[in-house]
């Protein structure tokens, strides 16, 4: 491994790693405040604990979230200073506006921990609100500063020099739009289908039904609900991408030719010396059509793009094709769940069903980590598309194998804590609350 | 608008210090406190420090980002040549926070508390160390733009008996600040003689590392002296401080009120970083052969500074009643 390598891998690491912890930090608070505002509404005191019991698992989940996240930015410079000597200044703007929205989900949530039973009620649950609005907007903020490395805006490019910067112009860039509403669907589907599949889990193991059933609800809700607008979103960034990074889009599919009714490729494995895909389920027409809604409109392949300035194909068509495949399986799944709530109570009480959710359980998050992939390593071999390689932006300093090594062991260690930790929690609720039925009216 | 962005990234990183600091400082007051009152220590520091923390860590990422949106030559120079330092501060920072929070939600209480228990005090002296290493190995003149072997590049940049002086002091400061937070927050009179001791402990660790900072920049070839005494508003803000210093081992010993020990030492804290950093100022980075980056001559364009200023002001105008109002209500509540 050369030190360039280590770089991009540190830094696809570090992300990885803190997109986990975002999400959760991003749409957790929402369940809480449901099942906190049932609390309030009914007084029926499982509310309260769940929301307790969560609160409890996000303090640990926003803890390493707020390091990770401390961590990135500083290896925004440690990595790639050449990058950030020029890039900062243009697409600084959410992150300056993004520091305000982290503080006031900082502030936020020393109100909603440590709140309980000293403010007025209504008060501690706006707290928790604004504890996950912010949370989404510093989201989609730093989501736009991804998005514009994918379509530069708000400067002109003149012999090297970036000149009449334009900070708004460049977060409004082309893709903000659709790249922020697609991962705030995603963190979603992700969060809710985790947590849902957890709870299903202590259903089926029969460990306190009813505070795990009235959990899940919550929960499956969100993620149903979720899963059926992802792909819709889907199709406007593959648009969108289609039109401003055509070799991203050829990666994607493995589209190696230029044609005329452009199949769609399904699965197979892309072959980038004999530029084949090979064991792939190819609909004839279909690329074609997604993108431009006509059968025959040509769709540009990689022959088009210079040999140098294509990404790497296996892995972003592998990628996406686990994104597309997961997300397909989640709707399936949502599909069952709102038959099965509007239609057919009785689904709602047979196993079947729950294992369905225990199995998706991982599903939004391994989507969410695929369809990073396919965002950043479709973009090389640019740091800023067009403009500047990653390899002229990385560290002059040698010796970056080592920090990615130790920076490895320190991710993997704390995801074992984290897990650990969760683990037990979970274990811990027929310990800690009172959470039997027939508690259901003796609150207050 | 310039002068805007700087007075906010002064002010972040000020309160960084004041507020991080007694965060920070409340681990280094549990590695020195003795087997017997560690619990105790713990729960009071707990208590004072819980709601808070995520918020003092956030002044943090916003001198950051005024760093790398403002003035992004100083932002790469730092992180280039500073990379070690800064990676080794960016672990304690994860290792502290996760460790704190961990001891604290972990749904059941056993042998792993004394894992988190070593991990929260030892990052917590090791992090503020490094603050102050990379502090001072900025303003060192040590940084080399042009070296291209390993050592002086990236190891002698930071690693001299400058750069390792500050370091202590910068620990010794955070304990004081997080002792004197503390005594407000006891509830017991034992304790508040306890934290009293400590903080004279802590303030006077801190005037003998000041001591050893001056030696060791002299044998450097550092003018801090010439620095801090060189000119009207250093001489003047070192002797506030001398002063704030004096009256506050008064009240320490008389009782004095709380709020005023509390002003007295944030002030002190306040002066001595503005007698260090008003003589250079605007230079921030001082390189290697009397190169420097300045605030002025290196900041970005003209439209980045505007919309990062408005940024700022318009931030602030949510964040400062929320904050004071979370530190108000929280410091209401224990003190009834
Ligand atoms: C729960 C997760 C999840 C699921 C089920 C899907 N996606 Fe996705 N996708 C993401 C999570 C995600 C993501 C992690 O959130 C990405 C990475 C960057 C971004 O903006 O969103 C992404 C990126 C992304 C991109 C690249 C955007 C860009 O580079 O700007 C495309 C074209 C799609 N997705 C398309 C789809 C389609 C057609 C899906 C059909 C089912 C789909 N995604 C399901
Ligand atoms: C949190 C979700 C994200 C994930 C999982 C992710 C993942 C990755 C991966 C896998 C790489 C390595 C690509 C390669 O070198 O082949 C990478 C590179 C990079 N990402 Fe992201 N990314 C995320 C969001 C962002 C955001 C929001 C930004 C910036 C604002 C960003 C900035 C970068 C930079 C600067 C690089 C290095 C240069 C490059 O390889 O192009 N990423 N990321
Ligand atoms: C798509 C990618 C990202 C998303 C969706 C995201 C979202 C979030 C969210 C919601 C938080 C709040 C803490 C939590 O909920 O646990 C957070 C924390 C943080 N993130 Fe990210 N982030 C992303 C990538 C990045 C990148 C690339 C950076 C750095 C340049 C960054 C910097 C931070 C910082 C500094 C914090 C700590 C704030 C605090 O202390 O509360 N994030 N992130």
């Amino acid at each position: 491994m050369n030190d360039f390598i280590a770089a991009r891998s540190q830094m696809g690491l570090s992300l990885g790693f803190h997109i986990v912890f975002s999400c959760i930090g991003m749409v957790m608070p929402f369940f809480m405040a449901v099942a906190h505002f049932y609390w309030l509404r009914t007084n029926n005191i499982v509310y309260k604990n769940i929301t307790k019991a969560w609160s409890k698992g996000v303090a640990i989940f926003f803890a390493t979230g707020a390091v990770s996240g401390t961590v990135l930015s500083f290896e925004l410079g440690l990595l790639w200073p050449e990058f950030m000597k020029h890039a900062g200044p243009i697409f600084g703007m959410p992150f300056s506006l993004e520091g305000t929205a982290f503080f006031i989900e900082a502030i936020a949530l020393g109100f909603f921990l440590y709140g309980w039973d000293r403010f007025n009620k209504w008060f501690h649950w706006v707290t928790g609100v604004v504890v996950g609005v912010s949370g989404l907007i510093s989201g989609i903020l730093v989501v736009a500063a991804n998005a514009w490395m994918n379509s530069p805006a708000g400067f002109d490019f003149i012999d090297g020099q970036y000149l009449n910067i334009d900070p708004i112009k460049a977060m409004f860039n082309d893709a903000w739009f659709s790249q922020a509403l697609h991962m705030c669907i995603a963190a979603f589907s992700a969060t809710g289908f985790a947590v849902a599949g957890i709870h299903a889990l202590m259903i089926l193991k029969k460990k306190n039904v009813y505070f795990h059933m009235q959990s899940f609800r919550i929960a499956a809700v969100f993620a149903c609900v979720a899963a059926v607008l992802q792909p819709l979103s889907g199709d406007i960034s593959a648009k969108d991408v289609g039109k401003r990074q055509p070799a991203k889009l050829a990666a994607m599919e493995a589209h190696f030719h230029t044609e005329a009714a452009a199949p769609l490729i399904i699965g197979g494995i892309p072959d980038e010396k004999t530029r084949e895909v090979k064991y792939a389920l190819k609909i004839p027409g279909l690329l074609s059509f997604m993108l431009h809604e006509d059968f025959t409109t040509p769709v540009d392949g990689l022959d088009k793009i210079p040999l140098e300035n294509q990404p790497p194909v296996a892995i972003t068509h592998y990628a996406f094709q686990i994104m597309v495949g997961l997300g397909m399986i989640m709707l399936l799944i949502a599909v069952c769940y709102f038959i099965a709530i509007l239609k057919k109570k009785s689904w709602l009480r047979s196993q079947w069903l729950l294992r369905l959710f225990v199995i998706a359980t991982p599903m939004g998050f391994i989507a969410v980590e695929a369809g990073w992939t396919v965002t950043e390593v479709g973009r090389q071999p640019w740091i800023i598309n067009g403009i500047m390689r990653t390899a002229d932006a990385v560290t002059p300093m040698p010796g970056i194998v080592y920090s990615f090594y130790i920076f490895t062991a320190m991710y993997i260690s704390l995801s074992l804590i984290v897990t650990f930790l969760l683990y037990r929690q979970i274990k811990m609720v027929g310990n800690i609350y009172d959470v039997s039925p027939s508690s259901k009216n003796q609150a207050i | 608008m310039i002068y805007v962005v700087i007075v906010y990234l002064w002010a972040a990183i000020l309160l960084y210090i004041l507020m991080g600091g007694a965060d920070f400082g409340a681990g280094i007051i549990e590695l020195f406190t003795s087997k017997r009152n560690k619990q105790h220590t713990r729960n009071t520091m707990y208590r004072a420090i819980a709601p808070i923390w995520e918020a003092n860590h956030m002044w943090l990422i916003i001198a950051i980002v005024v760093l790398f949106v403002g003035f992004p030559d100083i932002y790469t120079t730092i992180s280039t040549h500073l990379h070690i330092p800064l990676v080794i501060m960016l672990f304690g920072i994860i290792a502290r926070g996760t460790a704190f929070t961990f001891r604290n939600y972990d749904a059941v209480v056993d042998n792993m508390q004394k894992v988190y228990n070593k991990i929260f005090v030892y990052s917590s002296f090791i992090t503020p160390f490094f603050l102050g290493v990379i502090a001072a190995s900025a303003v060192s003149g040590k940084i080399d733009p042009d070296a291209h072997d390993f050592l002086s590049a990236y190891i002698f940049s930071w690693l001299n008996w400058f750069s390792v002086a500050v370091g202590f002091f910068t620990v010794a400061i955070c304990g004081f600040l997080a002792a004197i937070f503390i005594i407000g927050e006891t509830d017991d009179e034992l304790n508040r003689k306890r934290f009293i001791r400590k903080a004279k402990q802590m303030n006077l660790a801190a005037v003998v590392f000041g001591a050893l900072v001056f030696i060791a920049a002299h044998s450097e070839g550092i003018p801090l002296d010439t620095w801090l005494f060189g000119n009207a508003v250093g001489i003047i803000a070192i002797t506030a401080a001398t002063l704030s210093l004096i009256l506050l081992w008064f009240l320490l010993l008389k009782k004095g009120k709380l709020i005023i020990i509390r002003v007295l030492a944030g002030f002190q804290v306040t002066m001595i970083l503005l007698a260090i950093t008003l003589r250079h100022y605007p230079n921030i980075v001082i390189m290697k052969g009397g190169r420097y980056l300045s605030l002025m001559e290196h900041a970005g364009q003209e439209r980045a500074i505007y919309s990062l200023g408005m940024a700022l002001l318009l931030g602030s105008i949510f964040i400062l009643p929320a904050l004071f109002y979370l530190l108000y209500s929280f410091n209401k509540n224990y003190n009834k």
